[in-house]
């Protein structure tokens, strides 16, 4: 999947060296010795460790909604073999898609001790799979005809951007430029976890939703037709062709996957920070950089990839400012491909 | 007759003169030079005689801006045009090279001023000191994105690309101390701003005088011949390079690297030239924009303003094509501030739907341009000048 350069064929000794640096235990070494300077420097820097063990628990908590949208961006690769860079723009979509459905029903109590009432369930149920059709419908009139055409993959990512900064355009003309929240100054109640770990009860919502989520894609694509339908195209796409596979459904199911998860992890994003029309552009860095290191099309490699990133962007707000979240999600990347460019799950060597 | 006729009319001269020398072919060197010398100072003429005051000067600063962003335009056509390099963090290197240049040229603030005023250092300068610090510091900004990016798959790229303009843009939205952090840096000099107003103190008396009917107000008809002459260079420079066995290799490596590779061309060394040649051109772009807007902030080089609308007038005007390129800019420029009087002539239908609707005009314009963009991809991927077949230059 990867091209890398071959090695140099007489050097044995350099050979062996590239390819122990290059192994999949090497990549999780250099994940291990980072994690080992954070110790470090949080012990130097006297950074107490209940403040760091609450910066993973909440590094868990936000790779769950990574998850979610890297799940997606993953899946299109694997099945279209492109790179969908209006994935970020699908999930502020979804954020406030969900907005306004909560704004058209009548406010209910707080559930069982969580911030949030009934409306924004319903929300989610309803925002979902009108994300997924809205990614199928742009589908059909951008990347379908560039599919047909055999047009470069790289057409199809331009394409993507296009999608990506009108879907936002759109966003800024309804909403405005401003933030919002789903709840204004209502109470979020807060629950101790362990060891004066304290996490808000939605923030744990958020993340059984999101393993739950995980869990049915995991089902769809290893017990139904359509799923292994999917890891087929993945795998070899003439070939699935061949043996008469409906590649267009598999598209459509595809796009109707990707599309829920983004709109559920948009709406689980804004439940737990708020929606700005640009919280898509900013979580696409992250969601690559996920799919990256957990190889690129590869759906198990993705979610370890983005609990890995979560972890990574939380904890580096105890040593730099919490702007470069991001930033630090995609220095690790860059660390990755130079050890290891397939990431975790590639094959090879 | 207006004194300030003579002057303006030299002045505008000078980017006609330059795109006529681009586009005439076919002459002897000396007659074709004094045709354009001859014809540009005659259409300038008659264009500041027969235009107002205040559209002449609009069709200046549209030139001026539409000129800057072919700069940049030209820089993502090495990338992107001949060599296939998907970068799509050109705002990252427009930033850096915006910053670089204004941290160069500005002095350190004293004073009450160094209250407001935060910078790492402010070497004062002259502009062209600035250009060049701003093209290398891009380039090594490049040489460090594409090292472990550039031998792996082009999404690889894409991602890092957008990593890093995010970093850049971070880095100045949140160090202080290094270009005043979130408050716009202020007070970048203009090159030559001294011809509209007391006279530059190293230029002959004459050169002063000839200059002097100019008013501040007046100084884009200035940096519009200094943009124009930076455009032209590096036009003229990309040209020659596309058009030697080095461009002939990148067109190479874009079409089939397996075959590049196969007859001995180090194909990840030709594809790092080029990431960073188009990230020294985009560098420059950016001091050429710093200067021009004196005061810079990180909320300039938004992806949008900084990345979209250059990829959208490189895929307009033609990949692979300089001519196309610069053409490109032109044309999204226009659509870009031309959309801006149809948003202001919309205003009252937009009122009829919602009232919040007006103030929000400008975002129909980033939906028209991602349209576009659209368009482009779909029906017209080769642009309106497809790119030529180009013959290397033989040795003269």
């Amino acid at each position: 999947m990867v091209e890398v350069r071959p090695l140099p064929r007489s050097r044995a000794l350099r050979r062996t060296v590239s390819t122990v640096l290059g192994s999949r235990w090497a990549l999780v070494g250099l994940l291990a010795l980072i994690a080992l300077l954070i110790v470090v420097l949080s012990s130097l820097q006297g950074v107490s460790a209940t403040r760091m063990l609450g910066l993973v628990v909440r590094g868990v908590l936000l790779g769950g909604v990574l998850a979610l949208g890297a799940l997606g961006v993953t899946l299109v690769f694997g099945v279209l073999k492109m790179a969908n860079f209006a994935h970020g723009d699908l999930m502020t979509v979804g954020a406030y898609l969900g907005l306004v459905v909560m704004s058209l029903l009548p406010r209910g109590a707080p559930l069982l001790g969580l911030g949030f009432g009934y409306e924004f369930v319903v929300a989610l149920l309803v925002a979902m799979p009108l994300v997924g059709l809205l990614a199928y419908g742009l589908d059909r009139v951008t990347f379908r005809r560039l599919r047909q055409r055999r047009s470069a993959p790289v057409m199809m990512a331009m394409a993507a951007l296009g999608v990506a900064f009108g879907l936002r355009s759109i966003v800024y003309m309804v909403f405005g430029a401003d933030f919002a929240f789903y709840y204004q100054g209502r109470a979020r109640p807060v629950v101790e976890l362990f060891a004066g770990v304290r996490v808000r009860t939605d923030q744990l919502f958020i993340l059984g939703l999101a393993v739950l989520l995980i869990v049915l894609v995991y089902l769809l694509l290893e017990r139904t037709k359509v799923g292994k339908a999917m890891r087929a195209m993945a795998d070899n796409p003439d070939l699935a062709r061949i043996s008469g596979i409906p590649t267009e459904r598999v598209v459509f199911w595809t796009w109707l996957i990707a599309g829920a998860l983004a709109g559920a992890g948009g709406m689980l994003y804004g439940l737990d920070v708020q929606l700005r029309p640009e919280m898509g552009w900013w979580l696409l860095l992250p969601l690559f950089a996920s799919v990256i290191l957990g190889t690129i099309g590869n759906v198990y490699g993705a979610l370890l990839g983005a609990f890995t990133m979560g972890i990574v962007w939380q904890v580096s707000t105890a040593f730099v400012n919490p702007a470069y979240g991001p930033a630090a999600a995609f220095v690790v990347m860059i660390l990755a491909l130079l050890v290891r460019p397939q990431g975790l799950m590639g094959g090879g060597r | 007759m207006d004194p300030s006729f003579l002057p303006r009319t030299v002045l505008l001269a000078v980017p006609l003169y330059l795109l006529l020398v681009v586009v005439l072919r076919g002459r002897s060197a000396l007659a074709k030079h004094a045709l354009a010398v001859a014809a540009a100072l005659a259409v300038s003429a008659a264009l500041t005689l027969l235009l107002p005051a205040g559209t002449l000067s609009y069709v200046t600063t549209f030139l001026l801006m539409g000129s800057v962003y072919a700069v940049l335009t030209l820089g993502l056509n090495v990338q992107w045009g001949y060599t296939g390099l998907f970068n799509i963090g050109i705002a990252g290197f427009f930033a850096v090279g915006a910053f670089t240049s204004a941290l160069f040229t500005t002095t350190m603030p004293t004073g009450s001023l160094a209250a407001f005023t935060q910078q790492a250092f402010g070497l004062g300068a002259p502009f062209w000191v600035g250009l060049l610090a701003a093209g290398v510091v891009a380039g090594v900004l490049a040489l460090l994105v594409g090292g472990p990016t550039l031998r792996l798959r082009g999404d690889y790229l894409a991602i890092a690309t957008i990593g890093i303009a995010e970093l850049v843009r971070l880095v100045f939205q949140n160090e202080r101390w290094l270009a005043n952090g979130p408050q716009p840096l202020r007070g970048i000099p203009q090159p030559l701003s001294c011809l509209t107003g007391s006279g530059c103190d190293w230029l002959p008396g004459f050169v002063n005088a000839f200059f002097e009917p100019l008013a501040p107000r007046d100084y884009p008809y200035v940096y519009v011949a200094i943009v124009a002459l930076v455009l032209f260079l590096v036009y003229t420079g990309l040209e020659r390079a596309i058009r030697s066995p080095w461009g002939r290799v990148l067109r190479a490596v874009r079409e089939d690297e397996d075959a590049a590779a196969m007859v001995g061309k180090d194909v990840a060394a030709f594809r790092m030239q080029a990431f960073v040649v188009g990230a020294v051109i985009m560098g420059m772009g950016g001091s050429l924009y710093a200067h021009y807007v004196v005061a810079i902030d990180y909320g300039h080089f938004d992806p949008l303003y900084g990345t979209f609308l250059i990829w959208v007038m490189l895929m307009l005007g033609g990949s692979g094509n300089n001519r196309g390129a610069v053409l490109g800019a032109l044309l999204v420029w226009a659509i870009w501030t031309g959309a801006s009087f149809l948003v202001d002539a919309l205003r009252p239908v937009l009122a009829s739907v919602s009232p919040v609707l007006p103030q929000r005009g400008p975002y129909i314009r980033f939906l028209l341009i991602a349209l576009l963009m659209l368009f482009v991809v779909l029906y017209r991927p080769r642009g309106v000048l497809p790119e030529e077949k180009v013959v290397s230059l033989t040795p003269d």
